[in-house]
């Protein structure tokens, strides 16, 4: 057995115990929420239609955010990882904001653009467009808070692929789009899909954003506030045991599909 | 057939200063010296891909200075020979032909032409990442040959190989290159490799193109002490030439003194390749030319041969083989003789 330096066994068992004590504290919760959930109540919400159909709209307003996300993301994210250009680490500075700016605050900095008297409102409004309480709303408010994530993650996939797989396709014959479209995407795509992915599920779990511009139609997050405020603990747990129940099993779901065969 | 005009080119902090470059019509030339000098970026700006400062570069009578990559007729091979990894191999080898919308037929028959002659039909439905390091080098000049491009760039295509693989490698290049009389530019930091393998090498320097010219010629007469250190002349030294009576030519080093041919008066650089030096142990009668004496100072064994060096004030570097060190019984320390041409002095 090879022993690095004096303590190493003491240093392992120390860190090992400090990981499990920070693994007990995010598994913990979910975990006794789950099974401590009563089973009466559990079916009763399943046929509950306000229920489902909020978690449904849920989940499809993170795809559609994700949708956007990728088509206006995907291409930045090469930008950034291609090419250089004054300024760039200003807007690699500024996809992060998302992330640091608390997302109420986001919710209420998206109203004077989108809201009803302001810009972008009026210019979407003039097609029909709104984003106060309607699906756009909901849909902006995750947009807004996700899309780093899928920016990051295919800027560090496209930044992966050796550059000179691109010139040779190049001098193969390939021009900028077909190397594009057959060399930098295809290998890149394990990371635009996760982040994709990872996108995708923060929209879901977004609260603060949606509750400002969008309290109806109600996503789930809020319709388990709304439970709790209203009739209390009992009522919002069946809401969000499903809620976590639906998520986990998206997620595992996708994150086989991505890694299906190859497992980095 | 690659005509290059006064090109100047700066990526990153790798620098082309004022290339002048001619290649012939199927011509294998090779780009040769050490890490640094630019040479893959004169490749990239052939192909086209790094920005060209100034200068032209014509190919085949037409101007490519500022083409795209893909409107060139250039491929380019990497040392490690960048296989697409989500391809196949029969994928990767057509690719060139796909993206230029090939039909079915005809890029069977050039897939076949391929695969033929490079032995290479049974790796057709393989990844690349389970090929070895010369199958994968086959591979990728399938994929760089199936276009028919005018020139063939390779960049270090030896260095990726094992040892033992590199000499049979180096002798399926020189084949292919006779079979389809494909010009190829070629670089390498291995002076030895260029030597084995160029019709004429260039060798470069700091951005610099320092020298062409045939092997022959770069090995024997090099132009600067850059070009003569770096085709391994062990023994250059400083000093003057100086006309004597009777029509002889010296040349002294301030420490010992050279009899050498007469034409270079202008010379300050002298070099004798270190193979062109014969040791003795007892001074031969009637004394040569050249006659030096001290004793050796060092000995670095190669194998089969050994780099003896003898200190006479300066210090000479000679190849010895082994058999010759056993008989000469040649040792650390012991007083020997050193000779030489006055032909085998190379002045600059």
């Amino acid at each position: 057995m090879i022993r690095v330096g004096v303590g190493t066994v003491w240093m392992k068992a120390l860190f090992a115990l400090l990981g499990l004590a920070i693994l007990l504290f995010i598994v913990l919760p979910p975990a006794k929420m789950v099974f401590q959930s009563d089973p009466d109540l559990l079916i009763d919400t399943l046929s509950d239609s306000t229920v489902l159909e909020s978690i449904w709209l849920t989940l499809y307003a993170a795809l559609l955010a994700t949708v956007v996300g990728f088509v206006l993301g995907v291409p930045l994210a090469y930008l950034l990882a291609r090419s250089s250009f004054p300024g760039k680490s200003l807007v690699e500075g500024l996809i992060n904001v998302p992330i640091v700016v608390p997302h109420s605050v986001a919710g209420i900095a998206l109203l004077f653009v989108f809201g009803r008297s302001y810009f972008a409102g009026k210019v979407f409004g003039a097609v029909g467009l709104k984003f106060v309480d309607s699906l756009a709303g909901i849909v902006i408010a995750m947009l807004f808070v996700s899309v780093p994530f899928l920016i990051e993650s295919a800027k560090d996939g496209f930044e992966k692929v050796d550059v000179r797989l691109e010139r040779v396709a190049r001098t193969l014959g390939a021009s900028p789009w077909q190397t594009f479209r057959r060399v930098s995407f295809p290998l890149a795509w394990r990371s635009i899909l996760t982040g994709s992915i990872m996108m995708w599920a923060r929209g879901v779990s977004e609260f603060g954003a949606i509750i400002i511009l969008s309290y109806h139609p109600m996503v789930a997050p809020i319709l388990v506030f709304e439970r709790f405020e209203t009739r209390g603990l009992d009522y919002a747990q069946p809401v969000a045991v499903l809620l976590i129940v639906v998520c986990l099993a998206a997620l595992v779901a996708l994150r086989t599909l991505v890694y299906r065969g190859k497992r980095p | 057939m690659i005509d290059i005009n006064d090109l100047c080119a700066l990526v990153g902090d790798f620098a082309l200063h004022h290339i002048d470059l001619r290649v012939d019509e199927g011509e294998y030339f090779v780009i040769v010296g050490p890490t640094g000098a630019g040479k893959t970026v004169l490749l990239e700006a052939i192909a086209g891909l790094v920005p060209v400062r100034s200068g032209k570069i014509w190919l085949r009578g037409r101007e490519i200075t500022r083409l795209e990559p893909e409107e060139r007729a250039v491929s380019i091979v990497y040392q490690d020979y960048t296989l697409f990894p989500h391809l196949s191999v029969q994928e990767n080898i057509v690719f060139g032909l796909t993206v230029r919308g090939g039909t079915r037929e005809n890029t069977r028959q050039a897939l076949d032409w391929v695969v033929e002659l490079l032995g290479i039909r049974s790796l057709l439905p393989r990844e690349p990442r389970t090929l070895s390091g010369g199958e994968r080098q086959r591979v990728a000049l399938g994929r760089a040959l199936i276009t028919k491009p005018d020139v063939l760039l390779l960049d270090e295509p030896l260095s990726a190989l094992d040892p033992g693989a590199r000499e049979g490698v180096q002798g399926e290049l020189r084949q292919l290159h006779r079979h389809l009389r494909a010009t190829v530019l070629h670089v390498t930091h291995d002076f030895e490799e260029a030597v084995a393998l160029g019709d004429r090498i260039g060798v470069m320097g700091e951005g610099r193109l320092r020298q062409v010219g045939t092997p022959e010629q770069v090995f024997r007469h090099p132009n600067s002490e850059f070009v003569a250190r770096f085709a391994m002349t062990r023994n250059i030294f400083d000093g003057e030439v100086t006309r004597e009576a009777g029509g002889r030519a010296l040349f002294r080093t301030g420490n010992f003194d050279l009899v050498v041919m007469p034409g270079s008066e202008s010379a300050h650089h002298a070099c004798i390749r270190p193979e062109d030096i014969l040791i003795l142990t007892e001074p031969p009668v009637p004394a040569p030319e050249n006659l030096l004496s001290g004793p050796i100072t060092g000995v670095i064994d190669k194998g089969s041969i050994l780099h003896v060096t003898i200190g006479v004030q300066s210090s000479f570097c000679c190849l010895v083989t082994r058999r010759e060190f056993q008989d000469l019984e040649l040792r650390e320390g012991k007083q020997v003789y050193v000779t030489f041409k006055a032909s085998s002095i190379h002045l600059f």
